[in-house]
């Protein structure tokens, strides 16, 4: 248990240094990176600020409550956008039969719809939410650590 | 012949060799690699075998299972990848308690888990038979045994942790498997004059290019367009037949082990259900409104069931951390998206030269036969080796992955739970995976694996996301919406397996069910929820702060911490690694 020997009186109340020994040494790696890279000036301020969130103070909820809010709105907003689209096209294929007929490069149109482009398109989608989450935790670390 | 069987047991052998190798190489799962993992993982036998036979059958429709298949991580990515990881649960029972504290609930997960798994893996082991019987003649429980004995050996020898890398290699390797054969078959497709290719009359109804002779597996039910004569020796509309019989127009019934003689331009009989003219194959959406039912009812399986699947959600917990997951989330959206050009393409071009795949429905092996038809040479042996050992790449990362995480959820759930139970678990795991192949009656594989998606969608997915995102949820409701949505799901099933043998009554409605189970599985969370709300747990808030404050911040909390600090439990630690791919580098 020496490796992950968290405080075991108070599992809920972490220090900054015995925060890390929960992780893994990947993470803990990968962690270290981070914290190295935030402000050191605010580190006082952060913790105080991240035991309020961990107690559930009205100002501490209100943040945690606007993060999950945007991230879902995110989510749908790009998920249900990208369903729609793929939604739509089996109703246009049965409603427009001659679209079926369309040919580009040799190769019917439906056939360029459904095989190729929804590849592209999901990694897209999910390109853009990737850098949009980012954004917002980011904004949200910023924001504890004013 | 003896070559390639000779080449299989090599490549299968050599993976399992490799094993600890690779075990003792390796320490932490970058993004990338995990996500080729990852992939490996997902690439079954139902995409790599099962895609291409689905276009040779049901025409351009049927490219909605990639696209489903694909889709279903970006949906995993948005909802589920980066605060699942935070959860620092390890199985999804183990989420499920995390989050509403039952252990009731709990051993209704570790229910479904079990079903889910042993439903995908059953059509990965039938396929592997199937691809052994098509190669080497071999019976096909001979394919089964193989699979599952490599397996086995696999995870009691290496554990998870093995084969998380095993998989991301066995990923490129399938890639390479389906691709290096899909450019050369399409290059000769284009260059060659004629090729073989069908002759298509003017009605748009498939002919066969020479004499054939078919011999079917299973019963199989066929309907016939244009009216034709051919000689058959077998059963036949239930009445043995040895001789020239004439087929008027209409439904046909063939025994198992029928050899139908087909001459020259004779039109090509398909089994009930595809498409029967090439008008029709080329052509989206062309069965009506039941056929536009069925496409939905599919788009919402495969979206929203990639983010049930326990082996799949297992993976991501190789993550270091949420925002890793995210990134692994959106490479294995390309990774599969560069995949799943090619069993299209394959699919497409055996539609010209496999016609007798038609007669049977046993499509599945289109990948297979496709390189020896077309270049009934050295070439093509080749090619059809390369295929062939991509397939049991296939069958190999995917039932590894699915025993292990049903082996690891028996242990834990109901053994102790210590490094032998895992052991037994894996064993039995093994054992009734096989009975369970040889016992049901084979089906395509993605359409098994397209109702395991059903149950994932119905059950764990509404479970996951409003546990992720909604404080209501209570344990009562999350269970009742379990108990609904599996119910509806397996019952639906239950309804199309017994309207197989009376007669084909069914509508599609229960064969595709996840248009009407999800949203159903989905309400009665909710409701059920709202009417229990003092049952809420009372530390919620905690909860979500944990699954989605930002990594740096450092809330993430590993669940093993907890459950393994006693004293006495200090053991299971130990197997813990082995058992859930703990992200922990290992202990031992």
């Amino acid at each position: 248990m020496t490796r992950h020997s968290g405080p075991p009186g108070q599992p809920d109340q972490p220090q900054p240094g015995e925060r890390d020994a929960w992780l893994s040494v990947s993470a803990r790696k990968n962690r270290r990176r981070r914290v190295v890279l935030a402000d050191p000036r605010g580190r006082g301020r952060v913790l105080r600020t991240i035991i309020e969130l961990e107690e559930q103070t009205s100002v501490g909820e209100k943040l945690i409550r606007d993060l999950i809010r945007q991230q879902l709105r995110t989510g749908l907003l790009l998920g249900g956008g990208t369903l729609l689209f793929l939604a739509s096209m089996p109703v246009a294929f049965y409603l427009l039969p001659g679209l079926s007929d369309v040919q580009l490069v040799g190769v019917r149109l439906p056939w360029l719809l459904l095989g190729l482009l929804p590849f592209p398109l999901c990694y897209g989608v999910g390109y853009v939410y990737r850098g949009m989450a980012e954004r917002h935790e980011q904004d949200f670390v910023n924001s504890v650590d004013r | 012949m003896a070559v390639l069987t000779f080449l299989l047991g090599y490549v299968g052998s050599r993976r399992a060799n490799t094993t600890p190798d690779f075990l003792v190489a390796r320490r932490a799962v970058p993004a990338t690699r995990n996500a080729a993992a990852i992939s490996g993982e997902y690439l079954s036998a139902a995409s790599f075998l099962g895609v291409a036979g689905l276009v040779l059958k049901d025409g351009i429709d049927a490219l909605w299972y990639p696209i489903g298949f694909t889709a279903g991580y970006l949906a995993m990515m948005l909802f589920v990848a980066a605060p699942l990881r935070r959860s620092g649960a390890y199985t999804l029972p183990d989420f499920a308690e995390a989050r509403l504290g039952s252990t009731r609930l709990r051993k209704f997960c570790t229910f479904f888990v079990i079903c889910i798994g042993v439903l995908y893996l059953v059509p990965q082991l039938q396929s592997a038979g199937l691809t052994l019987n098509t190669i080497t003649g071999l019976p096909a429980w001979l394919g089964v045994v193989v699979v599952i004995a490599i397996v086995v050996v696999n995870v009691l020898g290496g554990g998870m942790r093995a084969i998380t890398l095993v998989q991301a290699f066995q990923y490129w390797g399938k890639l390479f498997a389906i691709a290096a054969p899909t450019f050369v078959l399409f290059v000769l497709f284009l260059g060659g004059p004629g090729n073989g290719a069908q002759p298509v009359d003017s009605s748009g109804v498939l002919r066969f290019p020479e004499n054939a002779k078919v011999t079917t597996v299973d019963d199989v039910r066929v309907r016939v367009e244009v009216a034709m004569e051919l000689s058959a020796t077998g059963m036949l509309n239930g009445s043995y037949t040895d001789g020239p019989v004439y087929w008027t127009p209409g439904l046909y019934e063939v025994g198992e082990q029928t050899e139908l003689r087909f001459t020259e331009g004779s039109p090509v009989p398909v089994v009930e259900g595809s498409p029967t003219s090439n008008h029709d194959w080329l052509r989206p959406q062309t069965e009506g409104l039941s056929g536009l039912f069925e496409t939905y009812s599919l788009i919402f399986a495969t979206f929203l069931g990639t983010m049930g699947l326990p082996h799949i959600l297992v993976r991501f917990y190789t993550n270091p951390d949420g925002r890793a997951a995210r990134r692994t989330a959106l490479h294995v959206l390309y990774l599969l998206g560069l995949f799943y050009l090619f069993p299209t393409v394959l699919g497409v071009i055996s539609r010209q030269y496999l016609p007798q795949l038609l007669v049977t429905g046993k499509t599945d092996a289109a990948v297979l036969l496709l390189p020896s038809t077309m270049q009934p040479n050295l070439l093509g042996q080749v090619l059809g080796a390369i295929v062939a050992a991509g397939a049991f790449a296939a069958f190999l990362s995917t039932s590894s992955g699915l025993v292990v995480s049903v082996a690891g959820v028996v242990s834990t759930d109901i053994l102790p739970g210590k490094v032998r139970d895992f052991r037994w678990a894996t064993v039995v795991t093994g054992v009734v995976g096989v009975l369970l192949a040889l016992v049901l009656p084979g089906a395509d594989a993605s359409l098994t694996v397209a109702m395991s998606f059903a149950l994932a969608a119905s059950t764990f997915c509404p479970l996951l996301l409003l546990g992720i995102w909604w404080r209501g949820l209570t344990w009562v409701g999350a269970m009742s919406g379990l108990v609904v949505g599996g119910g509806l799901v397996i019952g639906s099933q239950v309804v199309t397996v017994a309207s197989s043998y009376t007669g084909h009554w069914a509508s599609p409605v229960f064969s595709q069910p996840a248009l009407v189970t999800v949203p159903v599985a989905f309400l009665t969370m909710i409701m059920i929820s709202k009417l229990t709300a003092r049952r809420r747990p009372e530390d919620v808030s905690r909860i979500l702060l944990r699954l989605h404050a930002p990594d740096p911040l450092g809330f993430m909390r590993d669940r093993d911490v907890q459950r393994f600090d006693t004293e006495d439990e200090k053991s299971r630690q130990e197997d813990g690694v082995r058992r859930d791919d703990s992200p922990s580098p290992p202990l031992h």
